[in-house]
């Protein structure tokens, strides 16, 4: 599998995940009983915020600016490296599963950066909780991660998934359950969904990540739409990875497979938001917490053998 | 014939629950008694045969304790009578506290009395491990509702400490149960059945890293119904809330059907070389129980607790006898009739006390001799039988255990055994020497009731025993407790 | 594998009754372990009639007898929640985590002369003891200690069951019959506790000392 063929995988990243949040929105309006928006509204927007011009706050400095670059450059890189379809990725090396995850930790950083650069106390709430969350959830990814390392034997974020054979499958289905739900709850926690944030609310007091980029407006705006959009896609990929063995199809119908999965995902994110209510911000450390629980029962399953 | 031992009470406790007439049910309370104590005596000297394929059987140590239970519960029964007519009203106003407060049914209690001795005599009876745990889990449970004959919050408090911590203690035996199981299913042949006589038998194919394992858990999980420190929190308060009767059971009967499980175990150990392992566990339980009675009878100011703590105390003399093994089994054997006697005596004659006085606390019990005087005596006499002095039958059982003690050469072990047990001494005695002299209080006088035959001559017969038992040992008997002896390898 | 699963659900939900304070949770957890325990001899593979006979006669003991005594104990109460345990019930989710771990590693360091069916049940039977014992030390309500001591002997026969020697029926039975009765009277005593103090808080009741 050369180069050539593996560059689709971020090719359709990059196409397709806009998608995901015009699905997780029309699965909204339909469990309300609304038309919704259209599917493709997210492309629209995407390219009505860049044919608009861009307002810096004078409190602001570099950093703000700085901020949404980082954030789509950090994730343009780590698409590179997530496979999809249990074939390679286009980037791979042993231990990259670090670089990913510390990647991660520097769009955090540099977006917590620029919410506090622009002096605003609401942004300032929004960074602190994002801090909070974002340490507990850490060592719920890594684990998870390490648990499905341990099981594949293999240190590449692309090998471990190629390694999740059906027959890998069906000897450790304990263990594939536990980091799946550990990433499910991943997922919901670092892209900002019920029950842990709402991004409908329009009441800063209970914004999260909506509150972080309130200051950012126009091309900024729309690189930051277009990473947390990329984001989802990122996670949904390695939860569809994980979940979904390889039936040894070939390359073409398993990535058609994985596609399709990924998009189911943001089907179960839309059913999901629709039927739970938001969790009381006190609450969502525990939230987070049981995902380290299913990670450290994941780990102990997969040291027993 | 065995059957019948269990069953008599059984059905007599059935019966006493549902008939309507409280002679009736005294009746059936004094005819269960008698008819079990014959039977009982019957089998001293006709030896009955096993059944079930010898799941039920009497083996030696079995007929002891079987005999001494059926005896106590012969003078309980009787006095408890007695003690129900004189509980005859509705409302009764708490002495210390001045509430009012109900009693439970006498119906249930009597019923709840019998159903104690019918699991008792299974207990006494079972030769299976399974069987024993079943029983001694049916002896906590009859026993709970006697606990709570006095319906009022301090009774129920210890109500709830005993039921608690006796079922987690019994379901730590049960874990241990299993542990022996897994030592005696020696890899995967034909396991060894939990039959006492079987893993005796086979004792040489156990596991024993599990037989250990298992004596720890029986050990301490039978420990915590026995009374052995650190698992003896429930003791003081459920002896001194219970009614005397009811006390007097638990402390002569009760605690020794729970040193059956363990006995029949350290048999097991015995068998497979363990004896040394677990005599000294046994020895080091026996020590801090007999350390935590000490440090708790000296002014003690309650009289009832005083004698629950010292049942503490005995219980840990009786597991440091088995623990040191060959000649101090048969004094722990000896000491095992002579404490239950004593202390069935002794908390019956606290019941005429706390009748009379109405009250619980030693400093306000003052001149007993001038107001009761039959009990003032046997009080005496059996504070002076508890604290091992002689003639009474205590003295040589504990000087047995002692004797044997330095002849092993374990010279720590029989100093802190005889300091302690001067600690106890010096503890009862200026208690109870203050109780019985002086002078009473003026109400007192007037209120003494004339003492019912019935509650006076079971205390009196049974330290009468003891004196016995100290002057003169018949040689079978003797012979009896070498057999006992024979069975944890002792001489 | 079903043993696997069974094992799985069996873990959470002691890590469900770790972390709730609802008393009416912590019922229906007794339910769904009685229901796995009583599946569990004969998800082994044996299938002895005698051994399914006792699988219905457990499961209803288990599952429906002992959560209706406790609801019916409950519904007298009006009692609802636990209130403020000795340690909290984050802190006892961690610990529960940690002993989760710790009773894998006694189970690996046990050698047991047959190995059951599956290398799950050692562990997560120690596991269910560990949590019977903890409620039991940590909770104040009477209820919940009532219902820690099902679960540990819950865990115990567990362990039983993965014995290569299997206890004869009777035996088994009695056992049962003997917890039966032990909830029964704990029942009764809980409603004469709550009549008496207006409350269920076992660390109140400390009249008696020394």
């Amino acid at each position: 599998m050369n180069m050539s063929i593996r560059i689709v995988q971020p090719i359709l990243a990059l196409i397709l995940s806009p998608l995901l949040l015009g699905i997780i929105n029309r699965t909204k309006a339909f469990f309300a009983g609304r038309k919704g928006q259209p599917l493709l509204q997210t492309y629209f927007d995407l390219w009505k915020l860049v044919h608009k011009g861009v307002v810096y706050s004078k409190t602001t400095g570099w950093v703000f600016r700085a901020g949404p670059i980082i954030n789509l450059s950090a994730i343009l890189l780590i698409t590179l490296f997530i496979p999809l379809g249990h074939s390679k990725a286009v980037i791979f090396f042993d231990g990259d599963i670090f670089l990913v995850i510390y990647l991660f930790a520097l769009i955090r950083f540099f977006t917590i950066l620029a919410a506090l650069d622009t002096g605003s106390s609401f942004e300032g709430m929004g960074a602190s909780r994002e801090a909070q969350f974002s340490a507990l959830t850490e060592p719920a990814l890594f684990l998870a991660l390490a648990a499905i390392a341990c099981g594949t034997g293999k240190l590449s974020l692309s090998e471990i998934l190629v390694s999740v054979t059906s027959r890998f499958w069906l000897a450790n289905i304990s263990i594939i359950l536990f980091v799946a739900a550990t990433l499910i709850i991943v997922l919901l926690t670092e892209n900002a969904r019920i029950p842990v944030d709402d991004p409908n609310t329009h009441l800063e007091l209970t914004m999260i990540h909506e509150v972080m980029v309130l200051d950012s407006s126009g091309p900024d705006f729309a690189f930051i739409v277009f990473a947390s959009a990329l984001k989802l896609w990122i996670f949904a990929a390695l939860f569809a990875g994980v979940l979904i063995p390889d039936i040894g199809f070939g390359f073409w119908p398993n990535l058609a497979i994985c596609v399709l999965a990924v998009l189911c995902v943001s089907v179960v994110v839309g059913i999901i938001e629709s039927c739970i209510a938001r969790l009381k911000l006190l609450f969502v450390p525990h939230f987070i917490f049981i995902a380290t629980i299913f990670a450290v029962l994941a780990i102990v399953f997969v040291l027993r053998k | 014939m065995l059957l019948a031992l269990i069953f008599i009470p059984f059905l007599a406790g059935v019966l006493s629950l549902v008939s309507r007439n409280a002679n009736l049910r005294y009746f059936l309370l004094g005819f269960a008694s008698v008819s079990h104590f014959t039977i009982t005596v019957l089998f001293w000297f006709f030896p009955p045969a096993a059944l079930f394929n010898n799941w039920i059987g009497l083996d030696r140590i079995g007929q002891l304790i079987l005999s001494v239970t059926s005896g106590l519960f012969l003078g309980a029964g009787f006095y408890a009578i007695s003690y129900l007519k004189n509980e005859k009203h509705q409302q009764i106003k708490d002495f210390q506290e001045d509430i009012i407060f109900s009693n439970v049914p006498e119906a249930i209690f009597i019923c709840c009395m019998l159903f104690l001795l019918a699991s008792m005599t299974f207990l006494a009876l079972s030769q299976h491990f399974g069987l024993i745990w079943v029983a001694i889990e049916l002896t906590t449970l009859t026993s709970a509702p006697l606990i709570y004959f006095h319906r009022h919050h301090r009774s129920l408090e210890a109500t709830w400490k005993y039921l608690m911590i006796c079922s987690v203690g019994i379901a730590i035996a049960l874990l241990g149960n299993f542990f022996l199981a897994v030592a005696a299913s020696t890899g995967g042949e034909k396991p060894v059945s939990l039959l006492a006589s079987e893993l005796v038998k086979y004792a040489n194919v156990l596991n024993v890293k599990w037989l250990k394992a298992a004596f720890i858990f029986i050990l301490v999980g039978y420990g915590t119904k026995m009374g052995l420190a650190p698992m003896h929190t429930w003791l003081p308060d459920a002896h001194s809330e219970a009614p005397s009767v009811i006390s007097s059971l638990l402390s002569g009967a009760m605690l020794n059907c729970a040193f059956l499980g363990i006995f029949r175990t350290f048999q097991v150990c015995t068998a497979a070389g363990l004896a040394d392992f677990a005599g000294d566990l046994l020895i080091a339980l026996g020590l801090v129980s007999m350390l935590v009675a000490a440090v708790y009878i000296i002014r003690q100011a309650d009289y009832k607790r005083m004698l629950a703590y010292s049942s503490v105390e005995h219980m840990g003399i009786v597991a440091i006898g088995l623990g040191l093994g060959k000649a101090a089994v048969f004094g722990s054997m000896l000491h095992l009739v002579n404490h239950s006697l004593t202390k069935a005596a002794l908390f019956l004659v606290a019941g005429n006390i706390l009748a009379v006085y109405k009250t619980k606390r030693t400093n306000d019990v003052q001149g007993m001799f001038k107001v009761i005087p039959v009990s003032a005596f046997l009080w005496l006499a059996g504070i002076l039988s508890i604290t091992g002095f002689p003639p009474f039958g205590t003295f040589i059982s504990e000087f047995t255990i002692l004797k044997a003690g330095i002849e092993q050469g374990r010279f720590f072990v029989s100093g802190a055994y005889l300091v302690l047990l001067v600690i106890v001494f010096i503890g009862f005695a200026t208690i109870c020497i203050r109780m019985t002299q002086g002078s009473p209080e003026q109400g007192i006088e007037k209120v003494a009731l004339k003492q019912r035959i019935l509650s006076v001559v079971p205390p009196a017969i049974m330290i009468l025993l003891v004196l016995v038992l100290g002057l003169f040992i018949p040689s079978s008997f003797k012979n009896f407790l070498h057999g006992i002896c024979m069975l944890v390898g002792g001489n | 594998m079903l043993i696997e699963f069974m094992m799985i659900f069996l873990t959470l939900v002691n890590l469900i009754i770790l972390s709730t304070s609802r008393l009416s949770t912590c019922i229906k957890v007794i339910a769904f372990q009685g229901i796995i325990l009583g599946i569990l001899p004969v998800a082994e593979g044996h299938f002895d009639i005698q051994l399914v006979i006792f699988s219905i006669i457990a499961i209803s003991v288990k599952a429906i007898l002992f959560p209706s005594m406790l609801l019916r104990t409950l519904s007298q109460l009006n009692i609802h929640r636990e209130k403020k345990p000795y340690v909290g019930y984050g802190m006892s989710l961690l610990i529960g985590l940690g002993a989760i771990v710790l009773s894998w590693w006694i189970s690996k360091n046990l050698p047991l002369t047959v190995a059951p069916a599956s290398s799950a049940v050692l562990p997560v039977s120690i596991f269910t003891s560990f949590v019977g014992l903890y409620l039991i030390i940590t909770r104040k309500m009477a209820l919940t200690q009532v219902i820690g001591y099902l679960i540990f002997e819950n865990g115990i026969y567990m362990f039983g069951v993965i014995l290569p020697q299997k206890q004869p029926l009777l035996v088994e039975l009695a056992v049962l019959l003997d917890a039966f009765v032990a909830v029964f009277v704990m029942g009764i005593t809980i409603f004469h506790i709550s009549r008496e103090f207006d409350h269920i808080e076992t660390d109140q009741l400390s009249t008696l000392r020394s």
